[in-house]
């Protein structure tokens, strides 16, 4: 394998840890101001992500830092090119981030209600827009000879592509109550399952659609080709199975198999585009791969020393915070604001 | 002197005026623009978050190894502040992550293969350090052993600090780039030698002039607010009197290296980008011996310079330059000719009075912090901070706004003084811009960002005068379980 496909599969790694760790928080975020009855209950709820959240979405920003410097004309012409939804998403985490630090600090209802639900926006807003950017890349888009994106906002946010938001709003959502279910207060707990249960259907539908619209409407069937073929319907299977685990209490189980579902369909997508990184819809011969978008061979090796040193550092310490706060939140604690 | 009219600006009708619109405007001014406001506003906060998780966790370690509870409350109290200033540091961060990409997506394809490579690495040293002890110093108060949770501040100090000093790895090779080749097509370089990227002699003065222009934000900004409750008598006076006393000290030696390690910059720039060094001076003509401008006044345009005002000290920038009083610095009129022939025919003319001024701004509020600093050390060496005079403690407080005027001048000064390159000397900064990117959306985000950051800059001040006047003293929780602690 050489080093360019070894950084495209790392990438896929850093969006997999991505989902999965801040697709609950997301999924806590977007609960906030449905589940929190009254203001203990809604900081509790904060509580579960608060030593979290900030660390969860470094793996964002480390999968950006990563595609710069692996391959600087994916991050090019992703960024320009998808440049209204990225900034709505950098504008919703702002706020977000904003609002878990501020939300607090005043008494004043009005205040708190305000950050709440910019928590919620902030929230909702890339978990329905990052899935369909990602899915867009497969998809394909306007990109002329020069690697330049020459499409709008709205070539972007397609029936397909949108389906796959809705994936990502119903799938955090579902990954994050069913965090709450681990983590908070046995009555939000309680909620929190009961919610995952009622939305788990509709969610194995929708990601039925989108996976049957991704096979119809790209080469994904192709270049999946043979026994792969079967790979992205694991996912809907593992969400069947998370279903029917959260309808028996089973809480942690349902959650490590919606992780497995998170990981199932980065992996898909990654598999589907491979060599390709970004497809053309003008001219295939357009597409950004793994080679043409990629920096020297140099910098990869560089850039693989470092990741080879410092992942398995910081996953180290990030299982340790989360080993840190593993007690289930309870009512009569006393929490830090 | 004679010199051709300059532009002035755009004359318009009043009907043009109306017919003016978005599409038409400057692409390259508009992404300038937001990346100053961006930038500018995120580099705000960044200072005192390099200084004060240093200062807090030196506070920390003093209550861990003691057990003295002052220290535990003023650990807290500075923890409090620094939380908030921190809050919007990080999320201002992660736009400029994004922007390379967005708003300058030919300089991420030039610089791609060694611009990323520090920006990726500061995300997987420094980002996840930072931000993951940090979650766990917020909640982990009653978790983790009081030298341990000490120690994550420590963690917390590096990963903030470290995180400076990739950065300006990577602005380094903006000024001064090092360990490169051309691709065999030029569209892009391509990096040669790591180890010459993070040694490149620019960051051996400029990383810590940043390091230690923060320790100075931080020594101010504790001066000041302690010197509020001094004045006022707040309750917890004993916190006060020993944070004063830490930030009388943090801030001399902050203030001092940041003149030192400063005056060392600027002969490293004199050396390497002479065109932002005779800028700065003012300085048109070639002199040997060169005079050092008191006050001048200069017009600019299209590659050419005049002289309005000037006076200047003989043989002075010569001294400044070299350490002796002869040695030649350039003048603007030959760096642009010699550029001319190098680079082609362009205007390769930084804004003169804005250099020459922020370089003096700059440079006058680290001399005026420096002699507050002194006279601070020397009050409180001689009585105890309770006798200290209010009049002077009355002074502190406006002097917390010197170290920001000080470093929003300095990168203004670094940034607008390598106009018009992005790359010196192989990008300029018109052909980095992303070609997908129209004037319209670049109008709708930054309006949006300006408008977003103006109230995140509101709610961030109220809540920090705020917590600030509160002193250490935390209040009552309202229930059992409202405790507004952190």
């Amino acid at each position: 394998m050489d080093l360019n496909t070894l950084w495209f599969i790392l990438i896929g790694v850093l969006f997999t840890g991505f989902f999965f760790l801040e697709g609950f928080d997301y999924g806590v975020g977007m609960l906030l101001p449905f589940l929190g009855k009254g203001d203990h209950g809604r900081r509790l709820i904060i509580n579960t992500i608060g030593p979290h959240w900030d660390g969860n979405e470094v793996w964002l920003i480390t999968a950006g830092g990563a595609m710069f410097a692996a391959f600087p004309h994916w991050y090019a012409t992703m960024f320009s090119g998808f440049y209204m939804a990225l900034v709505l998403v950098l504008l919703a985490l702002i706020m977000r981030g904003a609002g878990f630090e501020f939300r607090s600090k005043v008494q004043h209802p009005g205040w708190r209600g305000f950050w709440d639900w910019m928590i919620f926006a902030g929230s909702l807003l890339p978990a329905l827009l990052l899935p369909v950017a990602l899915f867009n890349l497969l998809l394909g888009t306007p990109i002329d000879a020069s690697m330049t994106y020459r499409g709008s906002l709205i070539d972007l946010l397609n029936l397909r592509a949108l389906l796959w938001g809705v994936v990502g709003v119903l799938g955090f959502i579902f990954h994050g109550a069913l965090f709450l279910a681990l983590k908070a207060s046995p009555d939000l707990a309680e909620q929190a399952r009961s919610i995952a249960g009622r939305l788990a259907p509709l969610l194995v539908i929708v990601l039925l659609a989108a996976s049957a619209l991704g096979y119809f409407t790209t080469d994904a069937a192709t270049r999946l080709g043979g026994v792969l073929f079967v790979v992205p319907l694991l996912a809907v299977v593992a969400l069947v199975i998370a279903a029917a685990a959260v309808r028996a209490g089973r809480a942690g189980f349902a959650f490590l198999l919606t992780g497995l579902a998170i990981l199932i369909v980065v992996a898909s997508l990654w598999m589907a585009l491979y060599p390709r990184v970004m497809v053309s819809n003008l001219n295939p011969e357009w597409s950004l791969t793994v080679y043409n978008a990629a920096s020297g061979t140099y910098t990869l090796t560089i850039m693989s020393y470092i990741a080879l040193a410092m992942v398995p550092v910081v996953l180290l310490y990030q299982v340790w915070s989360y080993w840190i706060f593993r007690k289930r939140l309870l009512r009569e604690a006393k929490l830090e604001y | 002197m004679y010199l051709n009219p300059l532009p002035r600006g755009i004359e318009v009708s009043q009907s043009q005026l109306f017919s003016y619109e978005v599409k038409d405007m400057d692409p390259v001014a508009l992404a300038r623009l937001q990346f100053g406001i961006t930038t500018i506003y995120h580099f705000f906060f960044v200072p005192l978050t390099l200084g004060l998780s240093i200062l807090v966790a030196i506070m920390e370690t003093i209550y861990a190894r003691t057990g003295n509870e002052t220290y535990k409350r003023t650990t807290k109290f500075w923890g409090k502040l620094f939380l908030i200033n921190f809050a919007v540091g990080v999320v201002t961060g992660i736009v400029l992550e994004f922007q390379f990409g967005m708003n300058w997506s030919e300089y991420s394809r030039f610089m791609g293969d060694i611009f990323g490579v520090p920006l990726a690495t500061e995300a997987l040293t420094s980002f996840f350090l930072e931000s993951t002890f940090l979650g766990i110093w917020i909640f982990g108060w009653d978790r983790l052993s009081r030298g341990l949770h000490a120690a994550v501040m420590w963690l917390v100090a590096i990963g903030s600090n470290l995180s400076g000093l990739w950065i300006l790895i990577a602005n380094s090779f903006m000024q001064q780039p090092v360990g490169f080749t051309p691709a065999p097509d030029g569209s892009r370089l391509l990096m040669t030698d790591f180890g010459a990227l993070i040694t490149n002699p620019n960051i051996f003065t400029q990383y810590p002039h940043v390091l230690t222009s923060g320790i100075t934000t931080a020594g101010f900004f504790v001066l000041g607010i302690s010197a509020y409750h001094l004045i006022r008598k707040s309750a917890d006076q004993e916190a006060f009197h020993r944070s004063f006393r830490l930030a009388a000290i943090y801030a001399i030696v902050g203030a001092v290296l940041v003149i030192v390690v400063g005056h060392a910059q600027t002969q490293h720039v004199a050396q390497n980008q002479p065109m932002k060094m005779a800028a700065l001076e003012a300085l048109i003509e070639s002199e040997n011996p060169a005079s050092f401008s008191l006050f001048s006044l200069v017009r600019q345009g299209e590659g050419e310079v005049a002289e309005l005002v000037s006076i200047r000290l003989p043989a002075v920038l010569s001294f400044l330059t070299y350490n002796r009083f002869s040695g030649e610095v350039k003048g603007i009129r030959e760096i642009q000719a010699t550029y001319a022939a190098q680079y082609g025919a362009d205007d390769y003319v930084p804004p003169v009075m804005l250099s020459y001024f922020t370089f003096r701004i700059m440079v006058g509020a680290g001399f005026l912090m420096a002699l507050l600093a002194l006279v601070t050390v020397l009050l409180i060496r001689r009585r105890p901070v309770e006798k200290i005079p209010s009049l002077y403690l009355r002074v502190l407080l406006p002097a917390m706004a010197l170290p920001y005027i000080a470093n929003t001048a300095g990168w203004l000064l670094t940034e607008m003084g390598r106009q018009p390159w992005i790359v010196y000397g192989l990008q300029k900064t018109r052909d980095a811009i992303s070609p997908a990117v129209t004037p319209g959306m670049l109008v709708f985000s930054l309006v949006l960002f300006t408008l977003i950051y103006g109230g995140l800059l509101v709610a961030d001040l109220y809540l920090l005068v705020r917590f600030a006047r509160k002193g250490t003293v935390e209040e009552e929780p309202a229930t059992a379980n409202l405790a507004s602690a952190y």
